[in-house]
């Protein structure tokens, strides 16, 4: 498993070099003059090359890269160019909002998707199982933007039941925080639930034909425990995969939901930024989605390793 | 984010003309091809024949019909300029399948080239390529989007380019590990001893092996490509008005959430054509599968 480990990580090393140079090549590459963005269009020549030299715009690009990837790894990402504050506080302060979001959407998929995709298993061929096929392959095509306006129509505007927008942070009123987080979570829930559903039904199916779950049968236990103890321990460990490797399209959505729902996240920072041309708070925000996707597939491939020790990474 | 598990094992060359007949009629007659097909038939129709199908002008202010729901007069209602919401969804039929085709497209052809050249060569290209691949995989498909976008400017043409650099590395991905494994086949050994070219074995030999999985990995290509440019039109950074896009339309009618029409049609739109490629391409693989069941 160490071995496992120190070759995975060693993988991870190119991969995390190279996306770090491919967000330095692609915020460097932006068009406009930074400090127009520092100082506005009124600035002279000589506080903009003032403003160059501070934020060490005047170095060549390889030495700026040098520097921000040594900075980067003590935890120094830069400042804002609009704001100037640092970079780190403003992700430190948006990451809670994206990771909330993004662990009920994982929730609430699973609270949806795992018993339908074991209902569907259960009842195949049946029209319960075609209800809840069709149902998953509704939900996958429904972009996320347009599902969270049909949900705050729904259940904010037409019922009243929910706040249509917004964000109190769950310490400072945990109530008001999940009734404001429950359709953003819905929103990207729902799609996700889908696949989980599909692959806890194709999963139970193959393990459910296994000669173990005969055996078990054989020996005279009831169904739910051949279920429960056999079919469905095992069957889950690709379904585990499954919500792993979607980690990247989850904060994706989250990107979009975020500004349906006015969440200040991660994601509505990065497109704030891009409208503004803020580019080291786009470093930032795209460096730790893209280490986020890197570090939670390197963790479920150890777990998927740790879980059937027939696989090796 | 990962690549889906659709290759297919190598199969002896037929004739691609019969194979393709074989495999069209099963697409058609399965009845998610059938939905898939309909459905793109149908927007390609609308999309082509805009002019003729829309009642009004897609751009053209009323101010005298602003907001007004779904009547005799306004099929989908109009919006908050009182601009005509059925045209402007025909229309943009027209600039999601152009952006749609041309990204993906694009995204075949270079992930294509890619992959086969680093398969088929082996040794440390193929292990550069394959790592600034892996790079670009990393990101999330909006997030890199966003990222060129970003470094572009939001446009039409931007955003047929950054949908087609994020889907280039799927398809360099998939095609390289259907050549690794082709490229050991009998057959291939066969033309190598013959001392047939690297062009013609990759030409007459790995590409009709590779093409079916293409195809699947395309029309599911398909729709998260539409899905990007609604997101990126969405968010202000892919078509700019008054240019009609499904994306931008749902955006503006967020707005005006009382008057559900302005984003309920535009989205229903998105809906119909991307739940058609993820049927299309279940069709196309279930087909693929039955016609290597006949190998």
């Amino acid at each position: 498993m160490v071995r496992m480990l120190l070759s995975r990580l060693s993988q991870i090393a190119t991969v995390v070099l190279l996306v770090c140079a491919t967000i330095f090549v692609l915020t460097n590459m932006l068009p406009g003059d930074p400090t127009v963005t520092i100082l506005g269009e009124q600035a002279s020549a000589e506080q903009r090359a003032i403003a160059r030299e501070q934020h060490g715009l005047d170095l060549p690009a390889p030495v700026r890269f040098v520097r921000w990837l040594k900075n980067a790894a003590t935890g120094d990402l830069g400042r804002s160019l609009r704001s100037n504050e640092p970079v780190a506080r403003m992700l430190a302060d948006r990451i809670p909002v994206t990771l909330e979001l993004t662990a009920l959407s994982i929730l609430v998929a699973i609270v949806i998707g795992l018993p339908a995709g074991i209902i569907a298993a259960r009842a195949r061929g049946s029209f319960l199982d075609v209800l809840v096929s069709i149902a998953a392959m509704t939900s996958v095509a429904i972009p996320y933007f347009w599902m969270g306006i049909l949900l705050i129509m729904l259940f904010a505007l037409k019922l009243s039941w929910l706040p249509p927008s917004g964000y109190i942070p769950f310490l400072t009123d945990p109530i008001g925080n999940l009734t404001r987080m429950i359709l953003p979570a819905l929103t990207i829930g729902t799609a996700f639930a889908a696949l989980i559903m599909r692959q806890t039904r194709a999963s139970l199916l193959q393990v459910m034909s296994q000669d173990y779950i005969r055996s078990a049968r054989a020996k005279g236990l009831s169904e739910s425990a051949v279920l429960i103890r056999h079919g469905l321990r095992n069957a889950l460990i690709p379904v585990l995969t499954v919500i792993g490797l979607q980690i990247g399209a989850l904060l994706g959505g989250a990107v979009v939901t975020e500004t349906v729902f006015s969440l200040p996240g991660l994601g509505r920072m990065m497109v704030e930024g891009i409208f503004q041309r803020d580019f080291p708070v786009i470093q930032g925000a795209i460096l730790f989605i893209v280490l986020c996707v890197i570090v939670v597939n390197l963790l479920t491939d150890l777990l998927y390793a740790w879980l059937d020790p027939r696989i090796s990474l | 984010m990962s690549t889906p598990n659709i290759a297919v094992s190598p199969v002896p060359v037929q004739p691609l003309t019969r194979l393709w007949v074989i495999l069209l009629r099963r697409v058609a007659t399965s009845w998610q091809g059938a939905f898939g097909l309909t459905v793109l038939a149908f927007t390609i129709v609308l999309a082509l024949g805009a002019n003729l199908i829309a009642p009004h002008s897609p751009i053209d202010i009323n101010m005298d019909a602003i907001l007004a729901a779904p009547s005799s007069a306004y099929w989908f209602g109009t919006d908050e300029l009182g601009r005509d919401i059925f045209s402007r969804v025909v229309f943009g039929a027209r600039i999601s399948l152009q952006i749609v085709l041309a990204a993906v497209g694009l995204a075949l052809l270079a992930g294509v080239t890619i992959g086969l050249l680093s398969g088929w060569l082996g040794g440390r290209w193929d292990t550069a390529i394959m790592r600034a691949m892996d790079a670009l995989l990393a990101f999330p498909f909006l997030v890199l989007a966003l990222a060129i976008i970003a470094i572009l400017g939001p446009d039409l043409t931007n955003a047929m380019l950054a949908i087609a650099i994020t889907k280039t590395p799927g398809f360099a991905r998939l095609v390289r590990s259907e050549v690794l494994t082709i490229k050991h086949v009998d057959f291939v050994k066969a033309s190598v001893a013959l001392g047939a070219t690297d062009l013609r074995i990759i030409v007459r030999h790995i590409w009709p092996n590779v093409a079916g999985s293409v195809i699947v990995f395309g029309s599911l290509a398909g729709s998260q490509a539409l899905v990007t440019e609604s997101a990126l039109s969405f968010l202000g950074l892919g078509v700019q008005p008054p240019t009609p896009s499904w994306g931008s339309m749902i955006a503006t009618g967020m707005d005006y959430s009382s008057s559900w029409w302005c984003s309920f049609f535009p989205g229903l739109a998105i809906f119909f054509v991307v739940l058609a490629f993820n049927l299309l391409g279940d069709a196309c693989r279930d087909a693929l599968d039955a016609r290597l069941g006949e190998h």
